[in-house]
């Protein structure tokens, strides 16, 4: 299963982006084969219409769940109709390994 | 040119059955295309005359434009009335709609998150993995929380004694250390 976080950086050590269409970078993390891609969002400075780009960047790389600090307005139903479900994460100071670790946590 | 983009119809559930076959000794015999009633048509018809809301109501709820609602209502009519007369089979499927998914929160992990599939019932967090879930309200709970200003100080009126304010406690139940009044609120932002 594929999960998308947003990220500030393309370290592991960057903690995730508190927004979601203008968020950094994607990280598209496996959590079967353990493989971790970084995509810079060219979305980062759009003026209108970053969210839903962004869901078709990702929905692209057929992900599961999304990881972020806060979805958008548009992003909902969007997200709903595509069956990809939105995790909510509120603590800024998280970085991608202690997210990518919960993550493994589960199986 | 391309056509005009359709908003996505929001539908709250999924129908009960995927659709509806006359029945009779005659039934058969008329074999013929069967109508596709979309969700989205179903969903007006439910909103319309089985919630009996009117159409600005219904068309708030599907998240669409008072007189897109009326077409897909009408079109639901139509559609219905058709299957009835020519006794053809009704399917509901298809339409540009989505399902209204829930919220749930995790207390461990401190995240939010929906289940856009409701034919599966969430048990455990998709983060930690733990089951200390519970559905989450977002439209009756007030998200913003209300501003706590730790800087304020509860002063004695008798001998100025100061003491930090804590959150939750009235000053007036405080009483001060040295001379045992009632102590009084000061704003230090004011």
């Amino acid at each position: 299963m594929k999960v998308a976080i947003t990220s500030t950086g393309n370290t592991l050590k960057s903690t995730i982006d508190q927004r979601f269409g203008r968020c950094a970078y994607f990280v598209i993390y496996d959590t079967e084969t353990k493989s971790i891609e970084f995509i810079p969002n060219p979305n980062k400075d759009a003026e209108e219409g970053a969210g839903p780009a962004s869901v078709q960047l990702v929905a692209a790389k057929n992900v599961n769940k999304i990881i972020s600090g806060e979805f958008g307005m548009k992003i909902k139903s969007l997200l709903d109709s595509l069956k990809i479900q939105m995790i909510i994460l509120k603590e800024k100071e998280k970085t991608i390994t202690d997210i990518i670790n919960l993550l493994d946590h589960e199986k | 040119m391309s056509p005009r983009i359709k908003t996505i119809r929001k539908v709250i559930n999924p129908p009960i059955v995927k659709g509806f076959k006359p029945y009779g000794p005659d039934s058969g015999k008329f074999i013929k295309e069967p109508v596709n009633l979309l969700y989205e048509e179903y969903e007006a018809l439910r909103l319309c005359d089985y919630d009996t809301y009117n159409h600005l109501q219904a068309s708030q709820i599907m998240c669409v434009s008072r007189p897109t609602f009326t077409r897909i209502y009408s079109s639901a009519r139509i559609k219905i009335a058709l299957a009835f007369v020519e006794g053809r089979q009704i399917v509901i499927e298809g339409g540009k709609i989505y399902f209204d998914s829930d919220w749930y929160a995790c207390s461990k992990c401190n995240c939010f998150f929906n289940n856009p599939e409701k034919d599966k019932e969430i048990k455990a967090c998709p983060l930690c993995g733990s089951n200390k879930i519970q559905m989450y309200d977002y439209e009756f709970t007030d998200i913003t929380e209300p501003e706590i200003n730790d800087n304020d100080l509860c002063v004695c009126p008798r001998c100025a004694n100061k003491q930090m304010h804590e959150h939750g406690k009235p000053c007036k139940d405080q009483y001060c250390i040295k001379c045992n009044t009632r102590m009084v609120r000061k704003r230090n932002n004011q």
